[in-house]
């Protein structure tokens, strides 16, 4: 029997298993691919872990920081190893399929999440047209580029200027490929300013807002794509078709946590994260059920996710504790985090247990662009913090902290003033 | 002063939009939020650097790539100079991350080095 089972051996997952054990936790790690490291192994460019190393790490890099931690610990890890089922009893069994050990059983007092997240394809954004060859995801993409040494297209298109399009359309212009350009439908890009810099303006690459692929051409392979001009409600406009020649189509339109195991186990799902609603402790609405990293909602930044790994076990640590010396868990009264809608995207955590001296770390985005905005914490119906903003856009995510705050009642965040974009 | 540049910092997420302003004194720097912001401004004035990072092939059919970078910053001008150097490497040996791949690459006293670790065998 395990104390904690982590499923998933990315950055939060590699954190979560390190943390659990550090609390005295018998830990398995269960990671589906050959290799530890997630989507980090892939990531070749630099930018990871300035929070929490002081430096520019490329992905790999930062991935074999906790991978050669993890190397001395007796976490057991399982590594080409797939998850099918999870059933609720005393406490969790989990099947697991691999090569070596066929199908095998493996009873668990917690479960926690750090499945990561998936990329979102085109069939979900309704790209009409035919079905040719040529047509990634930037994730893959990157991963044919990265890891295979393809070059998957010689003349492409970018549908989305999320960080992964941008950081593609530089990795293929340095790799011999020409990129066109990067079409946005909305008007704004939707990735880091640095990125906009260092992968676009660097090579000359046009960034086109407001403007969307809406057809693809070609029988076996791409030959071109057509775009449109859209308005505010992204609505392609009449009238403003250009079809542009290309043998690629890289689509970045957004990242969705990965949560079958989340549904399965029956945990409560936020619409607005597209991941569980957790407490300050990480724990989902299924007691002994943990979620962290882009599985829980998707992250900038891949320090918040290792710091969510790290939450996520050391309460799952302290839950099976408990469960093993057959203890109650604490009995505690919750509440729900308010927002207004209408200025937040959401707030993370979603619920927070009362108590007294509470250290929690939020995680927020903003609706829209908000220059010179105030964001205003109220604990118990009275404003406890606040702090004014120059920039607070929907891509940026803002961390808040609380520290040794009492939470007996409610817990409010609320955006006021400030211009719109 | 007279603001000689305006850009995007890109040395961390923060991405501040700083100004270079030059008078008979020398430069000055506004809209930075940290001290390297101001060394970025001034050298994206008289001599833009980039870090490179890319993968060299490998023997190992496994593991056909190992992913690369650049020690530190290279001028911006030689960034297809350094890929095309990258390009010419092939891996045939086990390396761990921080091993030097190619040393002093395009004579810009910058080594490459392994952000990765070679875990297949032949």
């Amino acid at each position: 029997m395990y104390d904690v089972v982590v499923v998933g051996g990315g950055p939060a997952g590699m954190s979560a298993a390190m943390a659990a054990y550090e609390k005295g936790s018998r830990v398995l790690l269960i990671e589906r691919e050959n290799h530890l490291g997630g989507i980090l192994k892939q990531c070749i460019h630099d930018g990871f872990g300035l929070l929490r190393y002081g430096e520019m790490l490329t992905g790999p890099e930062y991935a074999l920081m906790d991978m050669e931690a993890l190397e001395k610990t007796g976490i057991d890890v399982k590594r080409a190893t797939f998850v099918t089922d999870v059933g609720r009893g005393e406490d969790f069994e989990l099947t697991l399929v691999n090569g070596e050990e066929s199908i095998v059983k493996v009873a668990t007092r917690a479960i926690i999440l750090a499945n990561g997240c998936r990329e979102r394809t085109a069939k979900q954004i309704f790209i009409n047209g035919t079905r040719p060859a040529g047509v990634y995801t930037a994730g893959t993409a990157q991963y044919l580029v990265n890891m295979d040494g393809y070059l998957p297209c010689k003349r492409c298109v970018i549908l989305g200027s999320g960080d992964i399009g941008l950081i593609m359309a530089r990795r293929l212009t340095l790799e011999g490929a020409e990129v066109v350009g990067v079409y946005e439908a909305k008007d704004s890009p939707s990735g880091l300013r640095r990125n906009v810099v260092q992968c676009l303006e660097d090579y000359n690459i046009p960034l086109h807002l407001s403007r969307t692929v809406t057809r693809v051409y070609g029988r076996s392979r791409v030959e071109a794509v057509e775009v449109m001009a859209v308005d505010e409600a992204m609505t392609p406009i009449e009238g403003t078709e250009e079809v542009v020649a290309c043998d690629g189509v890289i689509l970045s339109v957004g990242l969705i946590p990965e949560n079958e195991l989340a549904e399965t186990l029956g945990a409560a799902m936020d619409g607005h994260t597209k991941g569980p609603l957790v407490n300050q402790d990480l724990m989902t609405s299924v007691p002994g059920v943990f979620s962290c990293g882009n599985a829980l909602h998707v992250n900038d930044l891949v320090d918040y996710v290792s710091e969510s790994g790290q939450i996520a076990g050391s309460s799952a640590a302290a839950y099976a504790a408990n469960r093993k010396n057959a203890k109650h868990q604490p009995e505690t009264a919750w509440t729900k985090v308010h927002y207004d809608e209408k200025d937040f995207l959401y707030v993370l955590p979603q619920r927070i247990r009362y108590g007294e001296e509470q250290s929690i770390d939020f995680y927020v985005r903003v609706r829209s662009e908000r220059k010179n905005a105030t964001l205003a914490v109220d604990v118990d119906g009275s404003e406890i913090q606040k702090k004014k903003y120059r920039q607070l856009s929907p891509p940026e995510m803002e961390k808040i902290s609380l520290k040794k705050v009492g939470i007996h009642k409610a817990i409010q965040f609320r955006l006021e003033g400030g211009d719109r974009g | 002063m007279t603001p000689v540049l305006s850009t995007t910092c890109i040395l961390c997420p923060n991405g501040c939009e700083v100004t270079l302003h030059r008078d008979e004194k020398g430069y000055s720097v506004t809209g930075n939020r940290c001290k390297k912001g101001i060394a970025f401004a001034v050298d994206e004035h008289e001599a833009p650097k980039r870090m490179v990072t890319s993968t060299v092939k490998t023997v190992y059919k496994n593991q056909p790539r190992l992913s690369v970078k650049t020690a530190s910053p290279i001028p911006k001008g030689q960034v297809m100079a350094v890929m095309d150097a990258i390009n010419k490497v092939t891996v045939d040996r086990s390396l761990d991350r921080g091993a030097v791949v190619i040393e002093d690459v395009c004579g810009l006293g910058v080594d490459v080095v392994a952000t990765g670790r070679i875990w297949a065998a032949l």
